[in-house]
């Protein structure tokens, strides 16, 4: 017989901290198959953030460096701009990127840094204890949003991807989810190609992956997964939102 | 019809069941006669031969406790 899946080693052996059924692991494990890979796992610096993925520096297999809340992209910035040749990631969650991280993300796209950030969006704060984020959707209860979030009070969910698409210096964003065996090897695909993007240098690519909170959400598991594809796919919807390379070859 | 053979490494598992929900044969269950260090009931196979070796279980295992062969 022979070996068709098995624990990348992109990953380290130490034991993820997650929930169980977090998605986060699913992730971490299509990063660290992709730097695999792509044989580059000697060669890739990552940036972890705060929130439920603060000890992502512990589960990759690569170099990895800690920022401070939201400013990941600032860090990967300066890694990426003093080692040019060095494959550089930052990996964050909502509340990081889409919150108080929102004008490092903005700009550092803006900028066109060629580094590939991987957006973990669960549309709630986590670690914190389940408080609603800009992502939480309306009608969505959370610890600060008991009856659930009120449009006329805290607005709409932000949707990032489509955001970071209108700027110029970003070359590939895409959204996808790993609620399915089939989604999972469609956002590996996606993660593979933002890479590959980088290592041609051309600008900035983020893949934002919808994943779930079964503990903050108050679900099991396979609950949480089928609660995202009937609620946060219609909110965020899947698909490619720039391109670089397509519109390359126009 | 190939066949596979899954093993897990059970004392790592935190019975999360995501596998077991995504198995075509059935055949992934949380073994309830035991507890492992976590405090969880591990998931198990025991019709082993029914497995077709499509690794849907370690695709969608959040903490890669799964390694998958098949024939």
């Amino acid at each position: 017989m022979a070996i068709v899946y098995q624990k990348s080693k992109g990953l380290t052996d130490v034991e993820l901290h997650y929930c169980p059924g977090c998605t986060h692991g699913i992730v971490h494990k299509l990063v660290a198959e992709t730097l695999e890979e792509l044989d580059v796992l000697g060669n890739t610096i990552g940036v972890a953030p705060v929130g439920c993925s603060v000890f992502a520096y512990k589960y990759f297999n690569c170099d990895m460096h800690e920022a401070a809340h939201g400013r990941a992209p600032a860090v990967a910035t300066g890694i990426k701009r003093v080692l040019p040749e060095h494959i550089v990631f930052t990996y964050q969650g909502d509340g990081d990127l889409a919150a108080i991280g929102t004008a490092e993300i903005v700009h550092a796209a803006m900028r066109g840094e060629k580094f590939t950030t991987i957006f973990i969006n669960n549309a709630i704060y986590g670690m914190t204890g389940g408080q609603m984020a800009p992502t939480t959707l309306v009608g969505q209860r959370a610890t600060t949003a008991p009856l659930g979030r009120d449009r006329e009070h805290y607005g709409s969910p932000i949707r990032m991807s489509e955001m970071l698409a209108t700027i110029d210096g970003a070359a590939y964003i895409e959204r996808v989810t790993v609620t399915t065996p089939a989604n999972i090897i469609k956002a590996k695909r996606a993660i593979k190609k933002a890479f590959q993007l980088q290592i041609a240098g051309k600008g900035f690519t983020m893949i934002e992956v919808l994943s779930t909170c079964p503990t903050n959400w108050g679900l099991t598991p396979v609950e949480a997964l089928e609660w995202l594809n009937n609620n946060m796919v219609p909110a965020f919807p899947l698909g490619v939102f720039r391109d670089i390379t397509a519109e390359e070859a126009k | 019809m190939a066949s596979g053979k899954v093993t897990f490494r059970q004392e790592r598992c935190k019975g999360c069941s995501l596998c077991v929900s995504v198995c075509p044969a059935k055949i992934i269950f949380l073994d309830e006669s035991t507890t492992n260090i976590k405090g969880y009931h591990p998931a198990t196979v025991t019709e082993m031969d029914r497995c077709i070796g499509c690794a849907n279980c370690a695709r969608i295992c959040p903490d890669s406790i799964i390694t998958v062969e098949r024939n």
